[in-house]
């Protein structure tokens, strides 16, 4: 618990992004990806501003390029399963370098890098300027079912401590001499998860006795409850509009 | 697995996002049958036990190796609604925190992830449960079939997804060998990891592995010599603690619901067989100049779905019923929760308090 109680991805700070409530931030995510997502692939000048845009919200927010493009490694397999495309895909056929690509298929490359980019930097941006409590109070706000947000939180607190009695298993085994190398050794590593489900889950019951004795009945008080202003609304608004406008130029050019 | 934005149109993803919030609430309802108000912090737990254990690495050779995706496992562990939740709730977090897998593309996972992999996996283990002989080894057994038949079922939900809503031009069998030839093999290395792993489960606490659950032995005692049955364990299952008549009134709630969304269905359903003739006839329209037009307008939302599902009568019912069905499951289920708030309103049982 020493290491503080933000995850890795926040990126502590004051920026007037960081300041916003987080179901305005959620709802301009949410609302900014589903534009992206609906634009024609071909006008690829509107994902350079979406792109644009972007790069002025993490400027604003103060989150520097290099964390930002670090994180976005997350979907290198998609990259490598986009460069596959224009191979396996029909259609008329176009000579690139001496290869004989599929135009339908470059372009479903395209979309998918595109977009699945821009998808990700801008989950990036909201988790790297959000904290944890307030991404699940802002879920809440957002009529997400209070018992799923309970589960959700419930998750992302004892995540760690999970993931903490995983590392002290492997721990144990090493120091036993043990070493993964091949098939033969599952048996011992699915006993592990085994015995750290059943862990996990006698950890669940004596949360909730727990839980119980401090007058738990059902839900969860919210002692910081958020609000918006208008003023923070359409002050988080603003990119999504402006990037339905883009997409808006993008569908009758 | 985890599918990016804009890898299937909009109009699919808000489709399967209906079906995935639709399934989401049944959950709600069926994880709070199984586990009462011990829901949050177990699931909570479980969750965090999926995410942590799709962290561990299990050699394959050469350096390869391979980890758990956790759907069947988890259907086998703690039920298939406590398991739809967990996996959700998981790739939620997945996708909001890691931007592991799109925003948008939410639903398209948590349909095809979630809830293909847990059902089909609680489907098949009960099924075979039922009819092996009762012992610890078929309960392996039936975890090892489970599951890998549950991450090929999954590839062909992926699959099916793909072909009413997929972005590029890759022909439908070439995904579809690829999809459902790579899963084949992550299927067999998911089966013997989950009958590994719920095998070790049940021999150590086989009360907690919920598919099981009918295997218990019931406890006997030896009074002067000879074996008579323990009086009922104080420990009664959750649904047996609310009296008689709660459980009457929930059985007049279960029918009030299946009506509601039975007469639902009826009028969705109507008006889906409508459409057809009036789309019928812009896919004649459309048909002629598709391959002039195919090219402007492949990625377009509307268009795409237009000429795609209706040059196919048969996939547009399928995706009218797919839509119906969602629809009416979430508006039977708000029907339902509705009415039940009402009712528990003036006893106190713990859900009652939830929005206070």
């Amino acid at each position: 618990m020493g290491a503080g109680h933000a995850h890795r991805l926040y990126r502590h700070g004051h920026s007037p992004v960081h300041g916003l409530p987080p179901h305005t931030k959620l709802a301009a995510v949410f609302a900014f990806v589903v534009v992206v997502v609906s634009t024609p692939r071909e006008a690829m000048w509107a994902f350079g501003l979406y792109a644009v845009l972007l790069a002025f919200v993490a400027r604003h927010a103060r989150v520097p390029a290099g964390f930002l493009l670090k994180r976005l490694l997350i979907e290198v397999p998609f990259v490598a399963f986009a460069v596959l495309m224009p191979f396996v895909a029909e259609g008329e056929q176009v000579d690139v370098l001496g290869l004989s690509l599929s135009v339908n298929g470059l372009w479903g490359a395209w979309n998918v890098l595109a977009k699945g980019t821009l998808g990700v930097a801008a989950s990036v941006l909201l988790a790297s300027t959000t904290e944890l409590r307030e991404l699940l109070l802002g879920l809440q706000r957002l009529r997400l079912p209070p018992l799923l947000v309970q589960i959700a939180s419930f998750m992302i607190r004892y995540g760690d401590v999970i993931a903490d009695e995983m590392r002290r298993m492997r721990i144990a085994r090493e120091s036993r001499g043990f070493e993964a190398r091949g098939v033969r050794h599952w048996g011992v590593l699915a006993k592990s998860a085994g015995a750290l489900f059943i862990r996990s889950y006698e950890r669940g019951e004596r949360v909730h006795l727990a839980m119980i004795s401090r007058g738990y009945a059902g839900s969860m008080p919210v002692i910081d409850e958020v609000t918006a202003s208008r003023a923070q609304w359409s002050y988080a608004l603003t990119l999504p509009f402006v990037a339905l406008l883009v997409c808006v130029l993008g569908w009758s050019l | 697995m985890h599918v990016p934005d804009g890898f299937i149109n909009a109009p699919t993803s808000a489709v399967t996002g209906v079906v995935a919030a639709g399934a989401i609430a049944v959950s709600l309802r069926g994880a709070r049958r199984e586990l009462d108000d011990r829901t949050a912090p177990l699931a909570g737990l479980v969750a965090a036990f999926i995410f942590a254990v799709q962290m561990l690495n299990f050699p394959v050779a050469a350096g390869t190796s391979g980890h758990l995706l956790g759907g069947a496992l988890a259907a086998i562990l703690v039920g298939p609604c406590t398991g739809v939740l967990c996996v959700s709730v998981v790739l939620l977090m997945q996708g909001i925190l890691f931007a592991d897998g799109g925003l948008t593309a939410l639903g398209v996972n948590i349909t095809d992830m979630a809830i293909v992999t847990t059902v089909v996996a609680y489907a098949v283990f009960r099924g075979l449960v039922k009819v092996l002989p009762r012992g610890r080894r078929s309960i392996t057994v039936a975890s090892f079939v489970a599951a890998v038949l549950s991450v090929p079922a999954a590839a062909v939900a992926f699959t099916l997804i793909y072909w009413i809503g997929g972005t590029t031009d890759v022909s439908i069998g070439k995904v579809a060998t690829a999809m459902i030839g790579v899963h084949v093999l992550i299927g067999i290395g998911e089966a013997v990891i989950t009958a590994l792993t719920v095998g070790a489960v049940v021999a150590v606490r086989p009360d907690l592995v919920h598919g099981a659950r009918d295997l218990r032995q019931k406890l006997r005692l030896r009074v002067h010599g000879e074996l008579v049955d323990a009086p009922a364990a104080e420990e009664t299952p959750a649904g047996a603690r609310t009296p008689v008549a709660a459980r009457a009134s929930r059985r007049t709630l279960w029918v009030t619901g299946l009506v509601t969304s039975l007469v639902l269905a009826g009028f969705v359903s109507f008006y889906a067989s409508a459409n057809p003739d009036g789309l019928e006839k812009v896919a004649a329209d459309k048909g002629i100049d598709k391959k002039a037009e195919e090219h402007a307008s492949a990625d377009s939302p509307l268009a795409d779905y237009g000429v795609k599902d209706v040059t196919n009568a048969r996939l547009s019912g399928g995706l009218a019923g797919v839509i119906g069905v969602g629809t009416t499951v979430v508006a039977g289920s708000a029907v339902f929760w509705a009415v039940r708030r009402r009712r528990t309103g003036d006893d106190v049982s713990p859900t009652a308090v939830e929005n206070v």
